[in-house]
């Protein structure tokens, strides 16, 4: 009986050739109209989807058994490792994340072929073709630079440990989450890469895409939400979002994706946009693309860096230069057969939607262009720097504000023909009460005229909502709403919310850094702690001091929190386990920092964090909202059966 | 032709990726480089009792070598200190790092003292001075008391070779002047 690696090993070799298989034969025949070549593609993929899931089942019972011959799992895992967090550091390395990405590419393939009946057989085999070439690349790459099954001889007795800060159960859900939602935008690349393809690019093409970039964006954006929540817990800072390289390469993806979302809607339903639509659905992958490759080649360093090796780096250059180079060759060739699609005013709900699509577009160039400045500097020998918030957060603003502005208005205004002396008339109330609620309510804490302006655009967007759904249910009852309808509001309302949270929390915060002894107390807002004494607990795998922190509001005693120091025992790393009490309008934060002198005397940090669990819940309800969305009649009828949306009236 | 435009923007930025490949982003300059090393007052390694403070060295060129019994790097960059202080070159003083001290005078006394003298940074405060993210570190200090080179990472003969030694040579002269 073969050891699990090595059946995992050739599963990997199958899925390679399954893959090759399934990028050639299908879009050959395509083009020549071989029906037997074209009816390879669904076969091919969900077979190859078959030995990708074998191979990652394979490493994960190494890495659950603790198979130490597996040098991934000498280098990622430790017998002492809690099983779900043995299970998690299936892709806890360099080498495990990548099976991960090919598995989701491999399961999206699948998904494609099993939920795409009703599409033309080309179509098919064109867009699982681009799909197993994407495939092709990945396993190649895993095969020659990055084997997860390579074996170590002689076997250790045990492994060194999971990175403590990727023991949490973060990191069961969260890359998944992630990979879900950047892989998936391959689905709409390969859609855009067949019609390209083929030539031919109508409204069907878009109502294809639709859902699967729906599900794309949806999972991506709860993604990202955990990625930012969990670095707000565990990384002991307090902080919600750095701008480290790497969550900018989610982030970037993330606003194409939205761009993206917004095109096809248009593009199915006025046929407008059209080569627009087909340039942000090859961009969306791309990022994803990009944004692995920085991770992955150490090109940047970052709280997440792996471990540089060139070849690697090189190898991903070269796939992304054919990949996304090879598509937007296509693009530049093909595009003006796509046209630009039908005509529309310059005050219109397209115009509106393209605004925001622009500038959602040029929102992601900004942070790439921060992400990468620091490569250019360097290339140009000009010095070793790095781009920080500073840049990100003004730039960030000053795309957004008007995005957001525009977002409110967009729902509201017609299609095609639109005019503002109307819409100024319908908005002046939505826009006067906005204006005043954002200039008055800062006064309640203290005015700060980045408040303000958060609250301007939060409040704008709800206003606008409340109107645009009492003009709906003038002509029609809730329950006729199509479900799309409601996964938009949804969606801008939790908009609305994230905003809230980032203006409030980067207003109104208040922090301290303070050496405490047992017994001291501090105020931060209006709360008071009180630093009662230190413990010693143990967990399954690592030792901690665990301190009580005693916490009043107006003298009543709220909260008993417990902030953690963890020494694993493995590793010997430290890791800070912050103490959070969490509520609807505020978070209060404490985390255990360093022994300081005597007296059992240690050095603390408090927060208080007023609104900051509105950006997560935020990112929820836009979520919710694609969820939605997807359940609209239009994407579970057949398709022949086209619904149409009632337009604003 | 406009539609043409991305593929040129993506083919700036592959030339940019590839360009940046060939770099190592964890090179990065200290910002104390020919600034006045950071002073400081620490107990001795061998005589807990006895501080040593960076003033004592004004006048002539050595090395702060950053180092911790617990560091594996540090194993390996161990035999070219202990070749480095026989050759009688510059002396070499060390900065126990978050150590403790009877692991670091076994180790010592294992592995050889290629050391004039070490002091202990218990907590790691100095280090924090000193902008240390990882050791072993080894800064190079010249006769007036100013960082002239910083090595990040374990030494090696080519690090020595190529950029140490040439410069300890250049600042061992200017007392000439």
């Amino acid at each position: 009986m073969p050891s699990p690696a090595t059946i995992g090993q050739f599963a990997l070799i199958a899925a390679l050739l399954l893959a090759s298989l399934q990028a050639t034969l299908p879009i050959l025949g395509a083009a020549r109209g071989k029906s037997s070549w074209i009816a390879l593609a669904k076969p091919a993929g969900q077979w190859q989807f078959i030995a990708v899931a074998l191979a990652f089942c394979c490493l994960a019972y190494c890495f659950v058994t603790n198979d130490f011959s597996v040098l991934n799992v000498a280098s990622n895992s430790n017998s002492q490792l809690p099983l779900n967090y043995r299970f998690a550091a299936t892709w806890g390395s360099h080498e495990g994340s990548l099976l991960l990405w090919t598995l989701m590419l491999a399961f999206w393939t699948a998904a494609v072929s099993i939920f795409s009946r009703h599409l033309p057989e080309t179509t098919i085999a064109r867009v699982l073709g681009v799909m197993g070439f994407i495939s092709v690349g990945f396993l190649l790459f895993m095969l020659t630079t990055s084997n997860p099954f390579t074996r170590l001889i002689p076997v250790p007795l045990d492994g060194r440990d999971l990175n403590p800060l990727l023991q949490d159960p973060g990191m069961v859900v969260h890359p998944p989450m992630l990979y879900m939602g950047y892989v998936g935008f391959s689905v709409a690349f390969a859609f855009a890469v067949a019609a390209l393809i083929s030539g031919r690019l109508d409204a069907a093409w878009a109502k294809w895409s639709r859902p699967w970039t729906l599900v794309a964006w949806t999972f991506l954006t709860c993604g990202i939400a955990m990625g930012s929540y969990w670095s707000y817990y565990v990384q002991g800072w307090g902080g919600w979002w750095f701008w480290d390289p790497v969550e900018n390469a989610s982030f970037m993806p993330w606003l194409v994706g939205t761009a993206l979302i917004h095109s096809l809607a248009v593009t199915e339903k006025r046929g407008a946009f059209k080569s627009w639509t087909v340039l942000l659905a090859i961009a969306a992958f791309s990022l994803s693309l990009i944004g692995t490759f920085l991770v992955r080649s150490g090109v940047l360093t970052s709280v997440h860096a792996f471990a540089t090796d060139p070849r690697r780096g090189l190898f991903i250059l070269g796939f992304l230069g054919i990949v996304i180079g090879g598509s937007l060759v296509l693009y530049a060739w093909r595009a003006k057969q796509v046209g630009l699609g039908s005509p529309f005013d310059v005050v219109s709900r397209e115009s509106f939607l393209l605004s925001n699509n622009v500038l959602l577009a040029v929102a992601a160039a900004s942070v790439l262009l921060g992400t990468m400045y620091p490569l250019v500097i360097d290339a140009l020998d000009l010095g070793k720097l790095s781009v920080g918030p500073p840049y990100f957060n003004t730039v960030f603003v000053a795309v957004m504000a008007p995005a957001m502005f525009l977002l409110g208005i967009g729902p509201i205004a017609r299609w095609k023909k639109a005019s503002i002396p109307e819409l100024a008339r319908r908005l002046r109330w939505a826009f006067a009460a906005s204006v005043i609620a954002a200039i008055v309510i800062p006064f309640y804490v203290e005015w700060k005229p980045l408040v303000s302006l958060g609250l301007l655009l939060a409040i704008w967007i709800t206003a606008t909502m409340v109107l645009s759904l009492s003009d709906k249910l003038k002509t029609v009852n809730l329950k006729s709403l199509p479900r799309g309808y409601y996964g938009m509001q949804v969606a801008h309302l939790g908009v609305a919310v994230v905003i809230v949270g980032i203006a409030v929390v980067t207003g109104y915060e208040s922090e301290k850094d303070l050496r405490m002894e047992p017994g001291d107390s501090v105020s931060v807002g209006s709360y008071d702690f009180q630093f009662k004494g230190l413990d010693l607990v143990s967990g399954p795998n690592y030792e901690a001091i665990r301190a009580e922190m005693n916490v009043f509001h107006n003298g009543a005693i709220i909260v008993r929190m417990h902030p953690e120091k963890r020494i694993y025992n493995v590793s010997g790393n430290a890791l800070t386990n912050a103490a959070i009490d969490t509520s609807v309008f505020r978070d209060l934060y404490v985390a255990l920092g360093e022994p300081a002198g005597e007296n059992d005397g240690w050095s603390f940090r408090i927060q208080y964090k007023p609104f900051v669990d509105w950006i997560w819940a935020g990112a929820f309800l836009m979520a919710i909202g694609g969820v939605l969305a997807l359940t609209d009649k239009r994407y579970v009828t057949p398709a022949n059966k086209k619904i149409r949306i009632p337009e604003a009236a | 032709m406009k539609f043409a435009v991305p593929l040129v923007l993506f083919a700036a930025l592959a030339g940019l990726l590839a360009a940046g490949l060939r770099r190592d982003p964890h090179l990065v300059p200290s910002p104390l480089i020919d600034k006045p090393a950071p002073a400081f007052h620490l107990a001795r390694l061998d005589e807990p009792s006895r501080a040593f403070s960076p003033q004592e060295l004004l006048g002539k060129v050595w090395l702060l070598n950053t180092w911790a019994s617990w560091c594996v790097s540090c194993r390996q960059e161990h035999p070219l200190l202990m070749a480095l202080s026989k050759a009688e070159v510059v002396p070499i003083y060390g900065l126990n790092y978050k150590d403790n001290r009877a692991d670091a005078l076994e180790w010592l006394s294992q592995m050889g003292n290629p050391y004039v003298l070490n002091v202990q940074d218990i907590n790691g405060r100095v280090g924090i001075d000193y902008g240390v993210y990882g050791v072993p570190e080894t800064y190079l200090i010249d006769k007036a008391g100013v960082i002239r080179y910083k090595q990040i990472g374990p030494l090696t003969l080519e690090s020595l070779e190529k950029t140490i030694l040439p410069i300890v040579g250049n600042l061992n002269d200017e007392l000439a002047k």
